[in-house]
């Protein structure tokens, strides 16, 4: 099948998550991603393990998000070289960078030295905090996104402490932007003929991702509060949130109150069915639910509450999800192999086009996998 | 300045979040987009979404997923407003829709059927779980797609059990997923269905966990205090201070331990216990970092490279240099029922060119552009 992306070339100077994250993307689409590494090292991901997992030398994580990519070496720091990068950049279509701002300058590999290399390319760039202002040169990392943006309220009960999201949130988030705005230069660039530069950042991309609390925020001025019971979302009221069960645990989405309470048997909670007030008084009502859903299985409830079309279901880890038939179905996973010794499995791109999944095989490049292919091909 | 998707035109039959965030983008991006609302009830999310602040009787969150869009009131059993539709869809580029598998066939809106009526056209759809296996009919909830995917274990503390990510996370992605499809199958000019699932786009937010428990099947373990990222030691979390919290990403324990003169910390001289020990690390730096304020720790920490920030709520960001400069709020306007309504929000967070992606236009009020389309498309042919 042809995939929507064929014959877009796109050259990332970019590390770690957020960047190659775009750029995993778009492979899977169907475009040739070329990471541009320096040489031995390479992307600083190679060396960064999580659980210490490694395979065939770079660690899982970067196996996992530089699958289906290729890879040429170059010493930006040598002129040779990055005359040689230059090269290709009159191939390419794309090129993403996440250095700290003014590095690309310095290297002249700016949006306008690139433009006179190739003037329809798409220039892509990711930082922490955009390029100016006081937080310019503080560590585009994910956490610490997190904390400044607000996100640490919304998780977890109130009184509790600030929760923060546990995945690197900030960095996918952004990395999903990146790919929008680089795709949306393309289709212009396919229209109009023209290139655009696309800048993203960790923090306006994680404050975009709390665009309705933050919309309510200003002009309420109110601060959202977490539920002190349950608490899944600090604006929904109850039942919403997941709750303890006799085996288990069940998730309570809304739905209607009287409903739920009706028929499963938990009395003394008409004064609650009526839905303008559940919101100020969740806690009371939660806390009657966490004694109540204690009292049965998870299997139990179920049984009387999906009939109804009542919105819950069972809450999984994943081993159960895994080896569950709707997972299964999915065929989210694929195995790449690199070598002899070196097999990964892991996922496949969440979009399916004319319905086909979007499997890939090709493994994450060895550093510098490619740099004799693309002399050959580009004249180099 | 033109934006990048200008000329585009995107017929919306969405509600909720998941697809009306995608179409968001899209006009940020320069896209024009008719929202398709049920004749009777509307896209539900005007009144029954969330405990928000009202604009006009109508939700804020309502207004801020859906401005800048034109609402067209229609019946789709209704064949005159099934033929405007087919007139909409001539001239549309995109088509997105998140009804449950079968809704749009029975209305005789398919891909093939809106294939038939415009070759090049890309018809895009969000589902719950996919259109197939014993979840196809399930409801595409948020906490439910949190709860069955496995994402309920990543936060917090292993004694907390359950700790759902508290805004709705499954529909934003799959959200910002579909629009990845839908602008990646403008690059080609034939008709092209792009389809994203929450549970797939939920599943792939979760691909670094995920690919971990592929190779060792082994249960996500979150740590017992200060947690913030099951797959990564200390000090990686949050620590209270004697006036608020502090975080701290990255740093050597040992340096982290001169620098604060915690010297308990001396002792973890071995990188690979700031793992394995994580728990014992972070109670000894939460109980030493309480004493003192955010500031007095962030002085020193931050002149030492130590990758580290301020908590903030959005009040305090709000007054933050660092949030001005990037200059995030708009206030977007419209008429409702005769009176101006102004109101603010968050802008695109996609740069083009140096320049923010601005727009000026509130979201419509029910059925606001209804008659100006119906005149637009049936003068076309």
């Amino acid at each position: 099948m042809k995939r929507p992306l064929e014959g877009i070339t796109v050259l990332e100077f970019s590390q770690y998550l957020a960047g190659p994250y775009a750029g995993l993307r778009l492979a899977d689409l169907g475009a040739r991603v070329i990471k541009i590494e320096r040489p031995v090292k390479g992307d600083a991901c190679r060396q960064l393990a999580t659980k210490n997992m490694w395979s065939d030398g770079d660690s899982v994580l970067f196996h996992t998000i530089n699958r289906n990519k290729e890879s040429f070496t170059a010493n930006l720091k040598n002129t040779e070289d990055v005359a040689t990068v230059k090269t290709l950049i009159a191939h390419a279509d794309v090129i993403t960078h996440n250095f700290r701002p003014g590095i690309m300058l310095r290297l002249g590999l700016d949006f306008e030295s690139v433009k006179a290399i190739n003037p329809s390319i798409v220039y892509g760039e990711v930082s922490g905090y955009g390029e100016v202002g006081p937080w310019k040169d503080k560590p585009g990392q994910d956490l610490l996104a997190q904390s400044v943006s607000g996100l640490t309220w919304m998780s977890g009960n109130d009184e509790s402490a600030p929760t923060p999201f546990g995945i690197a949130v900030a960095d996918m988030i952004c990395g999903t932007h990146l790919a929008q705005g680089l795709l949306a230069a393309l289709v212009q660039q396919k229209r109009k003929g023209i290139g655009a530069k696309v800048s993203v950042s960790l923090l306006e991309s994680i404050l975009d991702f709390q665009f309705e609390g933050f919309t309510e925020f200003l002009n309420s001025g109110k601060l959202p509060k977490r539920s002190a019971i349950a608490n899944a979302h600090p604006y929904l009221g109850a039942p919403y949130g997941i709750y303890q069960t006799a085996d288990s645990a069940i998730a309570i989405s809304m739905g209607d109150l009287a409903v739920l309470c009706e028929s499963s048997g938990l009395k003394g909670m008409t004064d609650f069915y009526s839905t303008e007030t559940q919101y100020e008084n969740r806690d009371h009502i939660k806390a009657r639910l966490v004694e109540h859903f204690k009292t049965q299985t998870t299997t139990v409830w179920l049984e009387i509450l999906s009939p109804l079309n009542y919105w819950c279901s069972s809450v999984l880890g994943y081993e159960q999800l895994t080896q569950h038939d709707a997972y299964k179905i999915l065929e989210m996973e694929q195995t790449l192999k690199r070598g002899e010794n070196s097999s990964i499995t892991t996922t496949r791109c969440p979009i399916r086009i004319n319905g086909r999944k979007l499997h890939s095989a090709t493994p994450a490049p060895v550093i510098g996998s490619a740099n004799e292919q693309l002399i050959k091909e580009f004249n180099l | 300045m033109s934006k990048p998707l200008s000329g585009i035109l995107v017929l919306d039959f969405t509600q909720f979040l998941s697809g009306p965030s995608a179409t968001l983008r899209l006009h940020d991006l320069g896209a024009r987009v008719i929202k398709v609302e049920h004749h009777k009830n509307g896209d539900l999310s005007r009144s029954i979404y969330a405990n928000a602040f009202d604009i006009e009787n109508e939700s804020a969150f309502f207004q801020a997923i859906n401005r800048g869009k034109e609402s067209l009131r229609a019946n789709l059993k209704d064949e005159k407003d099934l033929a405007l539709i087919t007139q909409i869809i001539k001239h549309a580029d995109v088509v997105v829709n998140n009804f449950r598998p079968g809704v749009m066939t029975r209305l005789g809106l398919s891909f093939e059927d809106v294939a038939a009526v415009n070759p090049t056209i890309i018809y895009a759809e969000i589902t719950g779980y996919g259109k197939e296996g014993p979840w196809a009919n399930m409801p595409g909830q948020d906490l439910l797609l949190q709860a069955v995917s496995g994402l309920s274990q990543l936060s917090g503390a292993d004694s907390d059990g359950h700790v759902p990510m508290g805004l709705a996370i499954a529909d934003y992605l799959a959200g910002a997923q579909l629009v990845q499809g839908i602008l990646a199958a403008l690059l080609n000019d034939e008709a092209t269905q792009v389809e994203v699932s929450m549970l797939e786009a939920i599943l792939d937010f979760q691909f670094e966990p995920l690919t971990l428990y592929y190779q060792d099947k082994q249960a996500v373990v979150r740590g017992e205090n200060n947690t913030a990222h099951s797959l990564v030691g200390a000090p990686y979390g949050l620590y209270k201070t004697a006036d608020g919290y502090i975080a701290l990403a990255m740093g050597a324990i040992v340096t982290l331990g001169e620098l604060l003169d915690c010297k308990p910390l001396l002792a973890f001289t071995d990188p690979s216990t700031w793992f394995s020990k994580r728990d014992s690390i972070k109670t000894i730096l939460a109980e030493h970092l309480v004493a003192q304020t955010s500031a007095y720790w962030l002085n020193i920490l931050e002149p030492a490279d130590i990758w580290c920030a301020d908590v903030l709520n959005w009040q305090d960001l709000l007054a933050h240099d660092g949030f001005k400069v990037l200059n995030m709020v708009q206030t977007v306007s419209n008429i409702h029922n005769g009176k101006q309504v102004n109101y603010k929000t968050l802008r695109c967070p996609i740069r083009i060119d140096d320049k923010l992606l601005k727009s000026t236009l509130a979201a419509p009020s029910f059925g606001q552009h209804s008659v100006d389309i119906a005149a637009e498309f049936s003068s076309h042919s």
